[in-house]
């Protein structure tokens, strides 16, 4: 598939920004994070503006982004509508948390259900984005059980990251925050190692014959119907080279998964504003290192129709 | 509404008869012409004399080997939207442009609603529709919705465009769903079959696959031709000179 950049950005930037407020509508509610002022612009100015910048590009790269809108229709059949519904319900709660934090200086009573809310929001937005990829049967290699965990384990770890960059350069930085993220870190590289693992051995029984009907035997194309790449090959016949895709398989783990353990790891040991600085180097190494490996997710993708092209 | 119809009063459809295709692209151009003044017209042409000529199809014919035991053979292959019973295209369409006609089954896009999210093209395996990035909106086969009720047209036109078009009778359109019907009749008759029946879409149209190999056939070669005796005279002598 090809891996259009509004796309790659739109997933990783809502990714965080969905995780970064389900952590903070909890955390902030409950208390665990005090109700101040700056911390609240900046974090949740973060946050919504990731997820909005996300929505932004991802609108643009439709055909008629004036038309979006009527997106929000067919949510009992379209997961693509569904995360419109959840995205655009999303920003109520979260809108009214950001409110009570920042203005009106508390994150309690209404404003904490208000961020619960915003909570469920997120994760449930996460989860319809992921279930866009993982129905569709042309593309085996998102057709898994892999592909929804891993949407809500890499917004739930870059979010976490990002949470804890937040509160280190605050100076309010705790060791079971950067224990969670370490955690929620190694989990996300073990997901993504374990779908790699599994996308390379995968065996469909989808094929060049039962594509044109043809039984038995081989089948190999002769002629394509035409002569230079059209629609289908541009948007779904995308290939990568095997060299090309090792390396940046090896450029996703150090930057998305090891450099961010080692650096957080490391800013357990000094105090702050070492803390904060190796804090907020994780959440940038993590982003370009997720923005490489939302990439590949597309890449690596083979849609059925390259069948008929002999891909 | 994206949400399919329980069941079609009829099911529209084609049946390709890969035995009699000779690939000689008369239902692609016919279909071109008929469709970039029909329904979803136009269907934009980009750089169409260039050297990365791009452009919107809905039928495409492609060549392939079929090697089997018993020998190997050419197969032509015309591509086109199958007008599925559970057409994933049409439930992921996020603002209900896309759409199944209750009526006939016929699959459609309404272009004023489409906003260009190119998703149905994703969930469709069979790469049936395209993008046109010059209007902004999907595009796609329409049965020749405007052909086959059309009043204005002889009762016998009133078939798809590629389905009048096809020189060999490769093509033949009709009510699958009507198990009398002479359409769904060929397809007992001849073994018809769904493309990538293992992704559960239930195509309604249908390939016949190409007939056995026979051994009434003509399978020998002319006889083959004598040397040549070597000629006396003038020209034996200028043939002699000349091939020194």
């Amino acid at each position: 598939m090809h891996p259009a950049f509004s796309v790659v950005f739109f997933t990783t930037a809502t990714g965080a920004g969905y995780g970064l407020l389900a952590l903070l509508g909890v955390l902030a509610g409950q208390g665990f994070v005090p109700p101040d002022f700056w911390l609240g612009l900046v974090g949740m100015g973060l946050a919504l503006g990731l997820i909005s910048a996300g929505l932004l590009s991802s609108a643009g790269h439709l055909g008629h982004p004036e038309r979006a809108w009527r997106a929000l229709s067919q949510w009992r059949s379209s997961w693509l509508s569904r995360e419109g519904v959840a995205s655009v319900a999303t920003f109520v709660p979260a809108g009214l948390f950001a409110v009570g934090w920042v203005f009106l200086g508390r994150t309690d009573g209404w404003v904490a259900v208000a961020g619960l809310l915003a909570a469920v929001g997120a994760v449930a937005t996460v989860c319809t984005t992921g279930m866009i990829y993982a129905s569709l049967k042309p593309i085996a290699q998102w057709h898994r059980r892999f592909t929804l965990p891993g949407y809500l384990i890499f917004s739930a770890m870059s979010g976490s990251v990002l949470l804890n960059a937040l509160l280190q350069a605050f100076a309010l930085g705790s060791t079971i925050v950067l224990t969670g993220c370490v955690l929620l870190t190694l989990l996300g590289w073990g997901w993504k190692l374990a779908t790699w693992r599994h996308n390379d051995r995968l065996e469909i029984p989808t094929n060049a014959n039962t594509a044109t009907g043809l039984a038995g035997g081989t089948v190999r194309s002769l002629e394509w119907p035409h002569t230079e790449e059209n629609y289908l090959l541009k948007e779904m016949g995308f290939r990568i080279a095997r060299k090309h895709k090792a390396r940046l398989r090896q450029i996703t783990q150090v930057l998305a998964f090891a450099l961010p353990v080692l650096l957080l790891i490391t800013a357990f040991a000094l105090p702050w504003p070492y803390a904060a600085v190796l804090s907020a180097l994780a959440t940038s190494a993590q982003f370009a290192g997720m923005l490489v490996e939302r990439w590949l997710f597309f890449a690596e993708a083979k849609h059925t129709v390259t069948l008929y092209y002999g891909r | 509404m994206t949400c399919l119809p329980a069941n079609t009063d009829k099911k529209l459809g084609l049946v390709i008869d890969l035995d009699t295709c000779v690939g000689c692209q008369a239902c692609v151009t016919a279909c071109k012409e008929w469709n970039t003044g029909g329904h979803m017209a136009p269907l934009t042409d980009i750089d169409p004399y260039g050297g990365d000529a791009d452009g919107v199809w809905f039928n495409r014919v492609h060549s392939y080997e079929h090697m089997t035991e018993m020998g190997g053979r050419t197969v032509n292959f015309p591509r086109s939207c199958l007008h599925c019973e559970t057409p994933a295209c049409v439930t992921v369409c996020p603002t209900g442009a896309s759409y199944k006609r209750a009526s006939d089954g016929i699959v459609l896009v309404d272009e004023d609603k489409c906003i260009g999210c190119k998703l149905c093209s994703w969930a469709c395996p069979y790469g049936a529709r395209e993008f046109d990035s010059d209007v902004g909106v999907m595009k796609k086969c329409t049965l020749c919705v405007d052909r086959i009720y059309n009043d204005n047209l002889a009762e016998e036109d009133r078939v798809p465009a590629c389905v009048a078009a096809c020189p060999t009778s490769a093509r033949h359109f009709g009510d699958l769903g009507d198990p009398a019907s002479a359409i769904s009749q060929l397809v007992v008759e001849r073994g018809g079959v769904d493309l990538m029946p293992e992704l559960g879409y239930h195509p309604t149209n249908k390939y016949l696959p190409p007939r056995a190999h026979t051994p009434r056939a003509a399978s020998v070669p002319a006889p083959r031709l004598e040397p040549v005796q070597a000629e006396g005279g003038f020209l034996g002598w200028v043939d002699r000179m000349l091939s020194h």
